[in-house]
């Protein structure tokens, strides 16, 4: 049984859900135009995760193996609608601009790949502890992803201009690629690049 | 671990029962706080194409404020162009509006891609000494990824543009997003809607136009979002011809109110 810090440590870089596990890409594209949605995102999911594992800990040897993913998707689905209204209550702007992306935490692998894989084996106190690890290691690559892309594409951090653009008689030329999903691919690309030449054991073995 | 049936139904039934429990409590207590800032982010949106939204945050009390002393919200059946006074514009929702077919008609086929119109529009009227000095008109069309909604500002003469605003769209941030960019909706002020035989005339094209007293009726595309410039050019066309508000300004100008 790994202690309490292995499990929260881990999926921040050793066995982190996005780089290693390639998990959760689809959101890390979609919502990191911006370091606010991503932050926002970011929040959303590990709100999520945790309660919804938390519960499917306490639950855990009272669901039945049979119907256990139905259950865990229930739990998982009806807590992204609460967390849904909450941002239209009281983050309207942002909630506008994440728009399906909070409905589609429901997809998100990372949050079923937890509640099957730790959550229905372990106690509550680990599985909190996971879930939070593994939502931090997920919002670590977004907030890497969103700062290069607002930054190189549009210029600026958190909306307030950093980089002058050239329309606003400054001398940055913002790079158009960086806004459009690709570019959320080359840079979770060197993000993983680069944990793998910090930690060379990630690379997969080649045949 | 072997359940028997009984047990597995029973707790189908308890999980579904706890989770519509929360989703429901959830959906009906915030509901209020939710239609507040529909409304509210409404208000503003109005507010800030009628350029009367200054620079900085606004607390929600002075939106409401500066929203109440300045514009009169008036309902119009777009067909006849009269003003509706049976609706009640607190409540009335014209998005849901034009989604239903008792109060909607499939628009024809349209260069905007608008599908259906509502047969009641709310109008918005900026008010300066009991006069009317600006009009603003919800409008709605496709870009390329995403239907943009706005509102456009009119001047009392109808046809001078004092600005335009799109409150929701998903285009691309960076190039078809530029339509939020104050600096191109600043290209819109004093450029002429209509030409002089009263035709819809305003409209966005590839690359740079004149000053607007030298081009009245062009506005500078986008760079990189072709699609979307052309989407803006053609809505606001729509909305101001014979299926949007054309009978209704045509008889704003012949009445001045």
């Amino acid at each position: 049984m790994a202690s309490n810090k292995e499990i929260f440590v881990d999926p921040l870089f050793n066995d982190n859900p996005i780089a290693l596990q390639v998990l959760g890409i689809c959101s890390a594209l979609a919502v990191t135009t911006k370091l606010e949605t991503s932050l926002v995102m970011s929040a959303a999911v590990i709100a999520v995760m945790t309660l919804a594992n938390l519960f499917i800990s306490l639950l855990r040897n009272k669901i039945p193996p049979s119907i256990r993913i139905i259950v865990q998707l229930t739990i998982i689905a009806s807590l992204v609608i609460v967390t849904d209204q909450v941002l239209k209550a009281f983050l309207f702007e942002t909630s506008k601009q994440l728009s399906v992306f909070v409905g589609l935490i429901i997809t998100n692998c990372i949050v079923m790949g937890r509640a099957e894989a730790f959550a229905m084996q372990n106690p509550p106190i680990p599985t909190i502890i996971d879930s939070v690890g593994n939502g931090i290691g997920y919002s670590i690559v977004l907030i890497f992803v969103g700062f290069f892309r607002e930054l190189l594409g549009s210029g600026k951090l958190f909306g307030i201009e950093v980089l002058p653009l050239v329309t606003e008689g400054g001398w940055y030329t913002p790079n158009g690629l960086l806004v459009l999903a690709p570019g959320a691919f080359f840079l979770i690309g060197f993000f993983i690049w680069g944990l793998r030449t910090w930690k060379p054991e990630q690379v997969e073995e080649t045949n | 671990m072997g359940r028997s049936t009984g047990y597995i139904i029973g707790f189908a039934i308890a999980i579904c029962l706890a989770c519509s429990i929360v989703v429901a409590g959830s959906a009906v207590s915030l509901k209020e706080r939710q239609e507040a800032n529909k409304v509210l982010d409404r208000q503003k949106k109005v507010l800030d194409v009628a350029g009367l939204l200054g620079d900085g945050e606004i607390s929600a009390a002075e939106v409401n404020q500066l929203f109440a002393d300045n514009i009169t919200t008036k309902a119009v059946t777009l067909e006849s162009g009269d003003y509706n006074t049976e609706i009640d514009v607190a409540v009335y929702d014209q998005l849901k509006a034009s989604k239903d077919p008792a109060s909607s008609e499939a628009a024809p086929d349209n260069a905007a891609k608008v599908l259906r119109v509502p047969n009641d529009a709310l109008v918005y009227h900026v008010m300066k000494d009991n006069k009317v000095d600006l009009i603003i008109l919800p409008i709605e069309g496709k870009g390329l990824w995403s239907t943009l909604y706005g509102f456009l500002a009119l001047e009392k003469d109808t046809t001078t543009i004092r600005g335009i605003t799109f409150y929701q769209h998903a285009e691309t941030p960076g190039l078809g997003g530029e339509v939020d960019n104050p600096r191109w909706k600043g290209l819109w002020l004093g450029r002429k809607a209509f030409d002089n035989d009263w035709k819809p005339a305003i409209n966005v094209i590839k690359g740079q136009a004149g000053t607007a007293a030298e081009d009245p009726y062009r506005v500078d595309g986008l760079s990189g979002a072709t699609i979307t410039a052309r989407g803006v050019g053609n809505l606001v066309q729509f909305w101001l011809g014979e299926e949007g508000f054309g009978p209704y300004l045509t008889k704003f100008r012949a009445k001045g109110s």
